[in-house]
């Protein structure tokens, strides 16, 4: 029974991960950029929240309408002031000016938090449970599961049935015939890092009432999402869900026969699967 | 009527040569000289200059970005721990094998990170960094996640007395410094180095030499986490201490590396030599300012990426194309004597 | 004579150190078609990327309706209504065969051209509305790219070798729909290696050889040895 329910712990910690996947999907996906600062700018997100929740004393969840707009803009900026010089076929540029992103957040956060751990405190909600026969289910990790089916099905249908979606996908495929059509390139990649932090600002709000976070958490939160999108496929982003799932069961399993095996039984796992299908186990994107 | 002389060496890099070996005399002989923590300091110097010009070659030469040499360093250290606490083997017998040992551990890893592309690869790094660091974690005999020390009898027996250890540890960090800087200089003169140069400048002209690319950045890859590995033990021998958060630091042992490497000027042999004086230059005068430091030469990185993406050595060369470490060949035209 | 609406002067362009074109002059009037030929490598393509705004010029060497638009963005030189069929169609893989002619009109510029008008210049379009663009033949995805044009209302339309790599009795049928596209106002530049369907469908031809305009003629009396002198340099 134990197992079962370790399992089912896993697949909603999965939830978590695929949003920490979809920002990182959802550009790469458009771009071809990969965001090394990504895990960062969750965290950040996190002491945002902290901090709108300290200052006017609301909820977390409240907390979002002031953090996902925020987020939005500061990544629609970040793109448009520094990232578009950075857009070409070499890719070692977006790379390192990421990097040093990471770095600056990382720095920044230890002056204005400390490096002490912190939580968002988000009241009864976070002990409740449902129990259905022998099995118990927190609400908490139920809710974000459902928020990541959400967001990521949100996701989908703005990719494939707006006019946005199909603005991304056009300026995906051919970025010069793109601008023809009166895209302007440096404004379509600006709104889907916009949009990409603010999905990130979901997943660091979940985070940050889920456990506890420290300026140096980030890293570790790029490296989950980034195997959740290689494990689920590239360019598949239920698939990335899967991957997610994959991800936080092998996590919860390891933990279960050491506790220091959580997150090194994730990796391993990671490593099997790009061993043995190194597309991921849904791919779709060549 | 005119010949003409295909050369590498120019007066200025002949007279470059003729510096940097009276630069090496008086280095080696800084023991002599220098204070104690001046040698230390020198000691770390060579050390961040091999890192540097190791990942250099790796990103910069060969596209393989990596975000996760630490791998490399941390391993190197605690295998040079190991064998010397459970092996019983003398350090400097150790030093060898520890770096065949991080070659051998490069081929497997490198077998699953090269179906990772471009900027993928880079995480895939970290991936593996994160498993070297849990793993070692793990290990009990080694302090498990708290780490251990070196036992004063080995350290002892490394040389009689405090001075001449520290000497032999700064000749060391010397020696490696020379035999990094000579393999990057002559791998790249190689065949195969020109290869992975023509190929960062154009696939198809790579292709056309006949050379196996994914081969070559194979061999890169191995023979700089070897190297990197080797540096990592004498790190950790001077450290003399071990544990998996130093072993394994990101910020110590790759993003302090990539940012000498940025600065000075990445994809040039002479880029992280600057970048290493300009960051211990920095370091020694604004240190103190812990987090401040860090974030500026996180900024200091991104400005030079966007405005002058081949460093502080591209900014001097100019468009000259001068090379202190000459790799492209002239052409150049000779008055005939004997024809 | 009608107005002049795109003027360019003394066009200098290329790709880095590559320069392509010296000193370009060439005018289309409204409602004018213009035949650009050469051979392969005249700098043909290029001429068309830089009125459309894909290579940067100095802003004064291409006047549009009497402003410069030489140093603007592709996207701003669409909405001003310039409309280009680029070389080798070039069709949004990811898109449909309607969403790629929607992704040409959402600029919005009002004029008689819509979905509607699309499906019945080329009927076999409608059939296959929702199958991704590039899964169709290459005359039907000449079709879309021409569609795709069209639907941004463009007051110019510049057409770069919409007949390459197609049958001759696509080429044919492409060409035959010509008329039904530039007869109501819209001006033209076409550019062709086929010279004798360039002549039919313009009023005056440029002859570009080498990046320079060898000669420039009305297509009705300009005599074949003369163009291939152009062509050649013979």
């Amino acid at each position: 029974m134990d197992w079962i329910n370790a399992t089912i712990q896993g697949t909603l910690l999965g939830g978590l991960y695929a949003l920490f996947a979809a920002g990182l999907s959802l550009i790469f996906g458009i771009m071809r950029l990969v965001n090394i600062a990504h895990g960062d700018l969750i965290v950040l997100s996190a002491y945002l929240a902290l901090t709108v929740t300290m200052a006017i004393g609301v909820h977390p969840f409240l907390a979002l309408v002031f953090v996902v707009p925020a987020m939005a803009v500061l990544g629609y900026a970040l793109q448009r002031t520094v990232l578009n010089r950075t857009m070409g076929d070499d890719l070692l540029p977006p790379l390192l000016v990421t990097f040093g992103f990471s770095v600056i957040i990382q720095n920044a956060l230890q002056i204005g938090y400390t490096a002490d751990p912190q939580k968002l405190k988000a009241g009864a909600i976070e002990t409740a449970s449902l129990s259905i026969g022998p099995i118990t289910v927190g609400v908490l990790p139920l809710l974000v599961f459902i928020a990541a089916i959400v967001v990521i099905g949100a996701l989908q249908w703005m990719f494939y049935k707006t006019a946005l979606g199909r603005a991304f996908r056009a300026t995906s495929d051919l970025q010069d015939i793109a601008q023809l059509m009166g895209l302007n390139r440096a404004h379509v990649f600006g709104l889907a890092m916009g949009l990409s932090l603010a999905v990130t600002a979901l997943a660091g709000v979940f985070l940050g009432i889920r456990t506890s976070f420290d300026p140096a958490a980030g890293g570790s939160r790029l490296i989950f999402g980034f195997e959740a999108v290689i494990i689920g496929g590239l360019g598949n982003i239920w698939g990335t869900l899967a991957g997610g799932v994959i991800l936080g069961v092998a996590q919860t399993l390891g933990a279960k026969l050491n506790p220091g095996f959580q997150v090194l039984a994730g990796h391993i796992v990671f490593l099997l699967i790009l061993a043995v299908r190194p597309r991921g186990l849904f791919p779709r994107m060549d | 009527m005119n010949n003409h002389e295909v050369s590498r060496t120019t007066r200025l890099s002949t007279a470059a040569m003729i510096v940097l070996a009276g630069i090496l005399i008086v280095m080696a002989a800084a023991p002599w000289w220098a204070g104690r923590a001046d040698l230390r300091l020198f000691g770390e110097i060579f050390l961040y200059l091999s890192l540097a010009s190791l990942w250099n070659l790796l990103a910069g030469y060969a596209g393989l970005v990596s975000v996760g040499q630490q791998a490399y360093v941390g391993f190197g250290g605690y295998v040079l721990f190991a064998l010397t606490m459970l092996a019983g083997i003398s350090p400097l017998a150790a030093l060898p094998i520890v770096m065949v040992l991080g070659g051998l551990i490069a081929v497997p890893v490198a077998a699953l990170l090269f179906r990772l592309r471009g900027a993928y690869f880079a995480i895939g790094t970290w991936v593996m960094a994160e498993v070297f660091r849990l793993s070692a974690a793990q290990i009990t005999v080694m302090g498990g996640g708290s780490g251990t020390s070196l036992p004063a009898s080995i350290v002892k027996s490394m040389a009689d007395g405090r001075s001449a250890r520290e000497a032999l540890a700064y000749w060391l960090a010397l020696g490696v410094a020379v035999l990094v800087l000579g393999t990057v200089y002559l791998f790249l003169r190689s065949r195969q180095g020109v290869a992975l140069m023509a190929l960062r400048d154009n696939e198809l002209a790579a292709k056309s030499l006949g050379i196996d690319i994914w081969r070559s950045k194979f061999v890169v890859y191995v023979v700089t986490g070897a190297l990197t590995t080797l540096v990592g033990a004498l790190i950790f021998m001077q450290k003399l201490r071990i544990s998996p958060d130093a072993a394994f630091s990101t910020n110590d042992w790759t993003a302090f590396v990539i940012f000498i490497v940025v600065i000075g000027g990445i994809g040039t042999v002479e880029g992280p030599i600057i970048g290493t004086l300009v960051y211990f230059a920095l370091r020694e005068t604004l240190a103190d300012l812990g987090s401040v430091y860090l974030i500026a030469l996180g900024a200091v990185a991104i400005l030079i990426m966007l405005k002058a993406p081949r460093g502080l050595w591209g900014l001097i060369r100019g468009t000259r194309g001068i090379e202190l470490f000459p790799l492209s060949r002239r052409v150049r035209a000779t008055t005939n004597k004997d024809t | 004579m009608s107005e002049t609406i795109l003027s360019i002067s003394g066009l200098d362009a290329g790709y880095g150190d590559f320069q392509a074109l010296y000193r370009v002059d060439l005018s289309v009037n409204a409602g004018e078609v213009v035949a650009v030929i050469g051979a392969n490598g005249a700098g043909k393509t290029t001429l068309m990327r830089s009125v459309s705004g894909l290579i940067k010029t100095a802003p004064e060497t291409v006047v549009w309706q009497n402003q410069g638009i030489g140093a603007l963005r592709a996207d701003q030189i669409a909405a001003k209504g310039i409309a280009l069929v680029p070389e080798g169609r070039q069709l949004f893989k990811s898109l449909s065969v309607e969403e790629n002619l929607i992704i040409g009109g959402q600029l919005g510029r009002k004029g008689p051209w819509n979905l509607r008008r699309i499906y019945d210049l080329f009927p076999i379009l409608e059939e296959r509305r929702d199958v991704p663009a590039t899964s169709l033949s290459g005359g039907q995805q000449q079709m879309v790219a021409i569609g795709r044009a069209l639907m941004s209302n463009p007051d110019l339309l510049l057409m770069d070798e919409i007949s390459l790599g197609l049958a001759p009795v696509i080429i044919k049928s492409i060409y035959d729909a010509l008329p039904g596209i530039v007869g109501e106002g819209l001006a033209a530049i076409v550019v062709e290696q086929d010279i004798a369907k360039a002549l039919s469908v313009s009023s005056r031809v440029y002859c570009l050889q080498e990046g320079r305009v060898s000669l420039t003629g009305a297509s009705h009396d300009i005599s074949r040895e003369a163009i291939s002198r152009a062509y050649f340099g013979v």
